[in-house]
């Protein structure tokens, strides 16, 4: 399965980055979102995979039981999606700010920061 | 002192420990003349960066003697000088500081043994001198002079940097000393023309040299003590000191003639002419400094010991001379208001101490007996025996030193009285000191001719030939060759004294039709300018698809270069091929992304959009991560919500067609990203810190879950700043939805 979630990986960064570069606010923040998502796929993957009970200590135990699955990638994918919501939800106030500001979801019309030549 | 001035009150003796600490450093460095001429070189080594041969190292020798007490003692008469004559500006402060650096800046430079230690304090004069000469920062012109000044100076110092490199890494030492031991080794080697060229042109810039003579002119827009300091008796002495500090190591081949001479007597003859042009005298003296630069240049070049001992000898006298005659030009422009000798004259009676100064450097610049002078041309013409061409440009460039040394004795103090100011007179004693000491100097060097070879020069001599020199140094030479010469000089230059103002108008009518080397500054800069203007246009076009597209083909690129130049690939096993379950996940992801891409109705796309997330978090059920899977989804359906809320607000993306360029770029970065995980995932897992987590968690932690064990303990910083982000992300987005609401609608 790890070599099937890389290709997707690389598939969903592929169609991420397409649509980020689409110059509209919408299909940009599904682009980051994507890739987000790609990144979480990488780190799971990078554990090894396999059918395994979740990295739990049975009552009575003191260690995890052989063959359950790796906790580290988990603990990093957790703070991951978290931070990856965070930054998709300021971009998205962003994205909805800057449309009513500038007046427009083409993000190469908006040159406030860097007018054209001639403009300045 | 004399008479008071506006803002005298507020300036105090301190303005005075400047030029005390130089003189004091010129006592202490006096100290050493005995021993030094005797042949012995002190050395002071402060390791610096071993493991780099880089030491902080300074040597003594007689060529770094002498510098360091003109620099020290002249430095004590210019930061007098300099007290006095801004004495009620504001700005004394900045300069008498800035001053003090280049001062420390310039003697480390001259003492400094290690090829490392002479760059920092060689780039510490430049951006000194960048700064004095950008004083009055007001103006346009001074800060394009000040900058002129840095870029030219400053190549020249890349250039040392990168030529003493060279030569450290062909010699085996960084130390300048054990390069100039292991001359014969680097002359054969392959790289000496590569290093010549690049000693060269870190000598030729500082030193004005042909076709970097041009900022030195232009430098003068720094004020009188700045100019007489940096610019005629010390910095710009320092390529020459370059080349007489590597002349063991890289002199007397063919190339070091080929490339020191022709381009030294070009100077020479070229800005000896061309200071006749300057009707300001402090302009003139900036040309005829650069004469003397040519001079030493070229005897430097010819490397015979007579040739290098007139060199040093004439080293010292100009340095006497020139701080002198700045200085006074200096009085002269204080006591009468202008430095242009068309609006002056009749001045002797007015200011009798700025002409006695002045008359008697002007001696020396000219060659009269029985100054220091005078010994040194003829030295000079000694040194260049029979070469004619350079007899010939010695000859020319010495009458135009007597024509110049006239024009600024003679047109200011004699004839009908004239001066801008009503009641001229000399300024006070703290100007005038200097001058007159300078002068004095000069004549009592020239006196005791053997006395000054004993003590100086010849150590001098010694230090650039490497070994003893047997030529000397004398008033009178008997009959010969030289004092015909001297004669012809002197004839020459008294006609061309007279014919000077016919001279400066025929100079000025030809100028505009001459090529000026300057233009090649300009133009360089500009295509420079011009250059990173096509390219900042080019990169940076204000669009930000543009941006995105170069962020991700970079990101591409980085990927395939690891992915191609980093260890061989290894596939990772298959050893768990895929079953039917995630078949079914991974085609209900690929397919909701495909509508992602492919929709135009923003409902479809959140919902795809939904179905990739719902799709991720079922992997993350099957594979045993029950909380990922909980958190994503939970995530998932806010994300959802979110966009669909944002999407009400939003108008219609509108149909997007088909963009290849785009797609080249997404498909490179996506195949690299899977080829990226496979290499990844082809290495051997280490499972050591998964271990420690798992065996760790209950005993240490009391916590049975290991993954939340991780995030709420062992790493509970981390999650605490994880959050902090969260929260100023919160914040922000309510700032940014606020905002100005009210002007919004």
């Amino acid at each position: 399965m790890e070599v099937t979630l890389a290709l997707l990986a690389g598939f969903l960064v592929a169609a991420g980055a397409y649509l980020m570069m689409s110059g509209k606010l919408l299909p940009y923040l599904f682009g980051l979102t994507m890739i987000s998502n790609a990144a979480n796929l990488i780190i799971f993957a990078s554990g090894r995979l396999s059918y395994a009970d979740p990295p739990l200590v049975a009552p009575g135990e003191t260690a995890v039981a052989a063959g359950a699955a790796n906790a580290l990638p988990q603990a990093l994918i957790l703070t991951a999606i978290v931070i990856g919501f965070g930054l998709l939800v300021f971009a998205l106030t962003l994205t909805y700010r800057s449309y009513y500001v500038l007046g427009t979801i083409e993000m190469d019309h908006m040159r406030a920061a860097e007018p054209p030549e001639g403009q300045g | 002192m004399g008479k008071p001035e506006a803002g005298d009150g507020q300036a105090g003796l301190w303005r005075l420990v400047p030029a005390v600490l130089a003189a004091a450093a010129f006592l202490w460095f006096a100290g050493f003349v005995g021993p030094v001429s005797r042949g012995a070189t002190p050395e002071a080594v402060l390791p610096w960066a071993p493991s780099l041969g880089v030491e902080f190292s300074l040597r003594l020798d007689g060529l770094s003697l002498a510098f360091a007490l003109l620099i020290a003692g002249i430095g004590a008469i210019c930061l007098l000088y300099a007290a006095a004559y801004f004495r009620s500006d504001p700005r004394l402060t900045k300069l008498l500081v800035t001053l003090s650096l280049f001062a420390v800046s310039m003697l480390g430079l001259v003492l400094a043994d290690d090829v490392v230690t002479l760059f920092l304090f060689w780039e510490g004069t430049t951006i000194t001198s960048w700064i004095l000469v950008g004083f009055d920062h007001e103006r346009a012109s001074a800060r394009a002079a000040a900058l002129q000044a840095l870029l030219v100076t400053g190549l020249g110092g890349l250039a040392l940097l990168a030529g003493l490199l060279l030569v450290g890494g062909e010699v085996g030492s960084l130390r300048l000393s054990g390069m100039n031991a292991a001359g014969d080794l680097l002359r054969a080697a392959p790289i000496y023309p590569w290093v010549l060229a690049l000693v060269a042109v870190a000598a030729f810039t500082k030193s004005a040299q042909f076709p970097f003579q041009f900022w030195l002119p232009n430098a003068m827009a720094a004020p009188t003590p700045v100019s007489a300091y940096l610019h005629s008796a010390t910095m710009v002495k320092a390529g020459v000191y370059l080349l007489a500090r590597l002349s063991p190591a890289m002199g007397g081949t063919e190339a070091w003639f080929w490339t020191l001479a022709p381009v030294g007597g070009l100077t020479m003859a070229l800005s000896a002419v061309w200071a006749l042009r300057q009707p300001d005298l402090k302009m003139m003296l900036a040309f005829t400094t650069v004469t003397a630069l040519g001079m030493m240049t070229m005897l430097i070049g010819v490397g015979t010991p007579e040739a290098v001992l007139a060199a040093m000898c004439f080293l010292i006298v100009h340095a006497l001379y020139k701080a002198g005659l700045f200085l006074g030009v200096g009085m002269i422009e204080k006591g009468a208001g202008t430095r242009d000798y068309m609006a002056l004259g009749g001045l002797r009676g007015a200011l009798p101490l700025s002409f006695a100064a002045i008359a008697l450097a002007a001696l020396a610049m000219a060659g009269a007996p029985p100054f220091l002078g005078f010994v040194a041309k003829e030295a000079g013409y000694a040194a260049a025996g029979d070469l004619a061409v350079a007899v010939a440009a010695l000859v020319l460039a010495n009458a135009l030193m007597v024509a110049c040394g006239g024009l600024v004795a003679i047109r200011p103090f004699f004839g009908p009285v004239r001066s801008p100011k009503a009641r001229p007179a000399d300024p006070d004693w703290a100007l005038w000191l200097g001058p007159c000491a300078l002068a004095m100097l000069g004549l009592a060097f020239g006196l005791a001719p053997g006395a000054t070879e004993r003590a100086l020069v010849g150590p001098m001599a010694a230090a650039v030939t490497g070994g003893p020199i047997h030529a000397h140094l004398a008033l009178w030479h008997g009959f010969g060759a030289p004092l015909v010469l001297t004669l012809v000089t002197y004839a020459l230059g008294v006609g061309l004294y007279l014919a000077a103002d016919r001279l400066r108008g025929g100079l000025a009518a030809a100028e505009p039709r001459l090529p000026r080397t300057e233009g090649w500054y300009d133009a360089g800069l500009a295509g420079l300018t011009a250059f990173a203007r096509a390219v900042t246009r080019r990169v940076q076009d204000g669009a930000m698809t543009s941006y995105l597209r170069r962020t991700f083909t970079a990101f591409a690129l980085l990927v395939w270069g690891a992915l191609l130049l980093g260890q061989a690939f290894r596939w990772p096993s298959l050893a768990a091929p895929p079953d039917l379950i995630d078949w079914t996940i991974v085609i209900l992801i690929v397919l909701s992304a495909g509508l992602v891409l492919r929709t135009t109705s923003r409902l479809t796309a959140i919902a795809a959009l939904g179905g990739i997330g719902a799709g991720i978090a079922i992997v993350f059920v099957l594979y045993g991560a029950i909380d990922v899977a909980m958190t994503q989804l939970f995530v998932e359906i806010l994300v959802v919500i979110f966009i669909a809320i944002a999407m009400v607000r939003l108008p219609a993306t509108g149909p997007m067609p088909f963009r290849p360029r785009d797609a080249a770029v997404a498909a490179a970065l996506g195949i690299g990203i899977a080829a990226g995980t496979l290499a990844m995932l082809g290495t051997d897992l280490d499972r050591f810190m998964t271990t420690f987590f798992e065996t760790a968690s209950y005993p240490q932690a009391k916590g049975r879950n290991v993954v939340n064990v991780i995030l709420v303990d062992f790493r509970g910083l981390d999650t605490m700043g994880e959050i902090a982000v969260i929260v100023i992300a919160g914040v922000a987005a309510v700032a940014a939805l606020r905002a100005g609401r009210g002007a919004l609608r």
